[in-house]
């Protein structure tokens, strides 16, 4: 395989998965909120309501606050992005994405920070009480949320030597021992926690709440409308799929591609959408029976997680 | 002692049901003295503009059981429109007053806030709209200031405006808070963006399509309304009504409690992120509304209540009840085993009894609050069963209040079974009258919020020439501003939603 041939490979797997997880985003909430009503017992929206609504946000009107900066409109934009970027290096289809080596775990969490500190900044832009108010509410759960994560993560390279995702994913696919050793599973229950508070869902946000002051991340991004608004919920429903994909990868490996050749690649493909879908309605399920909690609870919630991580890292050092 | 205060003091030993006493202006304050420190409670105060030299004042006090309501009536001389406030006597006095300083521009002396209430600023000053001089279409003032909030200052405190247009389909109201972190330190209610000027529509009216408006007041409490002012029209012109009746309209009181307080329940449970006990309650919610359809005729139960009776079309069958029980208690079964919920739930706006006494709150949030007030015990127009309890809880918080609406639910679907099992007429509707017409009456009906007070007076001609109308939601929003002192801002909208108090019922 000659060079040439081989970054056009690189690109078309690098498109595809961005591809996956941006029309997966959308439609994975579709799904949650399906599963969700029907076991509420309502009809619910079809499954490609959101992308519907996408449409429609897209073809609106782009309305700005009157003093609201650059940074405003900058916020959806670099979400979008940064997810999109980490979607076509991690390995979602394949363990082997381009540019595999510089996929660093801890390098892409801080790259994806990145969009939720630029809405954040959006919000505090507009100067708006409601923006002020969801950005320091999303900045505190964000703060509980990061330490968690990062713990998580060390946990879970200690045994591998190494940060590096594919490289995680690929040691779980050799030896499945590594992901049944209490450091993988406790790091990986730490990882959930924080995805779902990431991703503003139950227990931690009520997604589907029309009370501005109960909100964390919808308070953030009150003011947006029109096509930053279409991004921005594209954005998020994006990061939730990209947060799944690489959780089940790191779960459940198996099905992913670890050879070249479009079959393998194909079949990945195949396996990532099963196991995200199962998440996500995992996770909806979940949240039918759940409710939002006290926002002075959330430490505790986030601290559990915490808690997780860290036994996660001691294990693994102990087991060394 | 004066003459007056002589028949006051008679009236706390004979204790009749109904009295009128006429007092001066200057014994007013030891007459008002007298009723509240033996146990009467002020439900209403109406200005009325008799003619060219005098404005009246009337003060209705009522106590029970048994049902005693005393007017206390003060004319004061067109020319000086003042009276002695009550406002350190009472806190709903106060309220009052400020209402009748807006609506009519009778000044209350000594009054410790006297702000306007009821009109916002771009009103003109000098406009009384409930005066019978008064335009109807008055210059509005442009330049006027914001509402002067009092503002808490320091280190670490900031705003949030919240409304009057807010994200839900919900009517008006602005929400101002301070807030430290996430503690709310003071919120202030600014309601009245939909005063319609009810009162006066009622003046003039003939009685058919007056009591049209009156279940129009405020669209969940069509019974509620409706009832209360046909009681105070019935005692006005002096019709009896007949036995049946009462139970008539007692099954269509008990309804509409049935359809809202299901609904608020859900609506609690979804406040907290609990969605599918939400899903549940409005099911049952759309059920009981279809129920109201079948017995009434309207979803709503607009039309059942009538001068001299009541019509319906048919009674809920004790099955329907039985069933519509069993499937609340599966709601209330699922929200109380969901921890979350009960833990947002737990001591979340907190109102004490002493608070909800001083304030005078009435209803649900007072029952919460462990004050045992109930229209249906105090001044009751039918007999109840008599496994009737009082709902109470003693906690004050969110959580006693959803316990009281469950518990009421419980009680009112035992009073619809009994009701609906006593042998009679589907409509009944007779004009006896029995007594002289008095030309004043007043109605008092516990509706599904708390206590509907209307008193309706009559003119020579016997036309309508003034309503009063006091739904519980005037006396109880200045609750839900204590209720929060200490509660976070994201309980908010779980607080108030335990209230759930109506801006139209308010803002009249």
């Amino acid at each position: 395989m000659n060079s040439v041939e081989s970054v056009c490979v690189a690109g078309l797997v690098a498109i595809v998965q961005i591809g996956a997880v941006l029309v997966g985003g959308p439609l994975l909430l579709g799904v949650m909120r399906k599963v969700r009503s029907r076991l509420e017992g309502r009809r619910g929206a079809p499954i490609h309501q959101p992308l519907l609504d996408l449409r429609k946000l897209i073809t609106k009107q782009r309305l700005r606050p009157f003093e609201a900066s650059w940074v405003f409109g900058f916020g959806p934009v670099i979400l979008v992005a940064t997810v999109a970027a980490v979607a076509a290096i991690s390995p979602l289809a394949t363990t082997r994405p381009p540019l595999g080596q510089s996929s660093d775990f801890f390098a892409i969490i801080f790259v994806l920070l990145l969009g939720s500190v630029f809405l954040a900044l959006g919000a505090l832009d507009t100067g708006t009480p409601f923006g002020g108010m969801g950005s320091s509410r999303a900045m505190t759960v964000g703060a509980l949320a990061e330490p968690a994560l990062l713990v998580a993560i060390l946990a879970m390279s200690i045994p591998a030597h190494t940060s590096n995702l594919p490289a995680l994913v690929r040691i779980g696919l050799a030896h499945p021992v590594v992901i049944a050793s209490p450091a993988r599973l406790l790091a990986l229950g730490s990882f959930l926690v924080v995805i779902l508070a990431e991703s503003g869902r139950l227990p931690v946000d009520n997604p589907s709440t029309h009370l501005e002051l109960t909100m964390i991340h919808e308070a953030m991004v009150l003011e947006y409308a029109g096509p930053d608004l279409g991004l921005t919920m594209l954005g998020e429903s994006m990061r939730l799929v990209l947060l799944l994909g690489l959780l089940v990868n790191l779960l459940v490996p198996w099905g992913v591609a670890d050879r070249p050749g479009a079959l393998a690649f194909v079949i990945g493909l195949v396996a990532l959408v099963g196991k995200v879908l199962l998440a996500g309605v995992a996770i909806a399920v979940f949240e039918v029976f759940s409710a939002k909690l006290r926002l002075f609870r959330l430490p505790e919630l986030l601290a559990g997680g915490f808690i997780l991580a860290v036994l996660g890292a001691v294990t693994a050092v102990v087991s060394r | 002692m004066t003459e007056s205060l002589t028949r006051t003091e008679l009236l706390l030993i004979e204790r009749p049901s109904r009295a009128v006493v006429d007092v001066g202006a200057d014994e007013l304050v030891e007459a008002a003295a007298l009723l509240l420190s033996s146990g009467f409670r002020l439900a209403l105060v109406a200005g009325h503009d008799d003619d060219d030299a005098t404005l009246r004042i009337v003060y209705l006090f009522v106590g029970g059981p048994p049902d005693q309501r005393f007017e206390l009536h003060v004319r004061i001389s067109r020319l000086e429109p003042r009276i002695a406030s009550l406002a350190h006597l009472s806190f709903p006095a106060g309220r009052f007053e400020r209402e009748l300083r807006d609506l009519f521009g009778i000044e209350p002396v000594g009054h410790p806030q006297p702000r306007p209430l009821v009109l916002h600023q771009h009103w003109p000053a000098a406009w009384h709209p409930m005066r019978k001089d008064a335009e109807t279409q008055p210059p509005m003032n442009p330049d006027a200031k914001p509402y002067p909030f009092v503002a808490v200052e320091g280190p670490g405190i900031y705003e949030i405006p919240v409304g009057p247009v807010h994200a839900g389909v919900i009517e008006p109201g602005h929400f101002r808070f301070w807030v430290v972190g996430e503690t709310i330190v003071k919120m202030k209610a600014r309601l009245w963006f939909t005063h319609k000027g009810v009162e006066r529509l009622f003046e003039g009216r003939d009685l058919e399509s007056a009591l049209h408006l009156s279940e129009r007041i405020s669209g969940d409490s069509a019974v509620g309304h409706s009832l209360a002012f046909c009681m105070a029209v019935e005692e006005a012109l002096g019709i009896a009504v007949a036995p049946r009746t009462a139970e008539l309209r007692a099954i269509l009181l008990e309804l509409e409690r049935l359809y809202n307080h299901v609904a608020d329940v859900g609506a609690l449970c979804n406040d907290a992120g609990f969605g599918l006990a939400n899903a549940h309650a409005l099911t049952l919610r759309e059920r009981l509304l279809r129920l109201n359809e079948q017995v009434t005729g309207h979803r709503l139960a607009r039309g059942g209540v009538q001068y001299g009776g009541a019509v319906l079309r048919s009674l809920p069958t004790l099955n329907d009840l039985r069933e519509i029980g069993q499937r609340f208690h599966e709601i209330v079964n699922l929200a109380r085993s969901n921890t979350i919920v009960m833990d947002r739930f737990t001591g979340t706006g907190v109102l004490s009894a002493t608070q909800a006494r001083e304030i005078g709150v009435l209803g649900v949030a007072a029952r919460a609050s462990g004050l045992a007030r109930d229209a249906r015990y105090s001044h009751p127009f039918v007999q109840s069963p008599d496994t009737f309890m009082m709902a109470c809880a003693d906690a004050g918080d969110v959580l006693a209040r959803f316990q009281v609406r469950c518990d009421e639910v419980d009680a009112s679907l035992d009073m619809l079974a009994d009701y609906v099992s006593r042998t009679g007429a589907l409509s009944v509707v007779s004009f006896e009258h029995t007594g002289e017409s008095t030309h004043h009456g007043t109605g008092i009906v516990e509706g599904w919020r708390g206590a509907v007070v209307h008193r309706v007076e009559f003119d020579a001609a016997a036309t309508l020439s003034r309503v009063k109308i006091v739904d519980p939601s005037f006396l109880t929003w200045p609750a839900l501003a204590v209720a929060l002192a200490d509660t976070i801002v994201p309980d908010f909208p779980l607080v108030n939603k335990s209230f759930n108090l109506s801006y139209a019922g308010n803002d009249l």
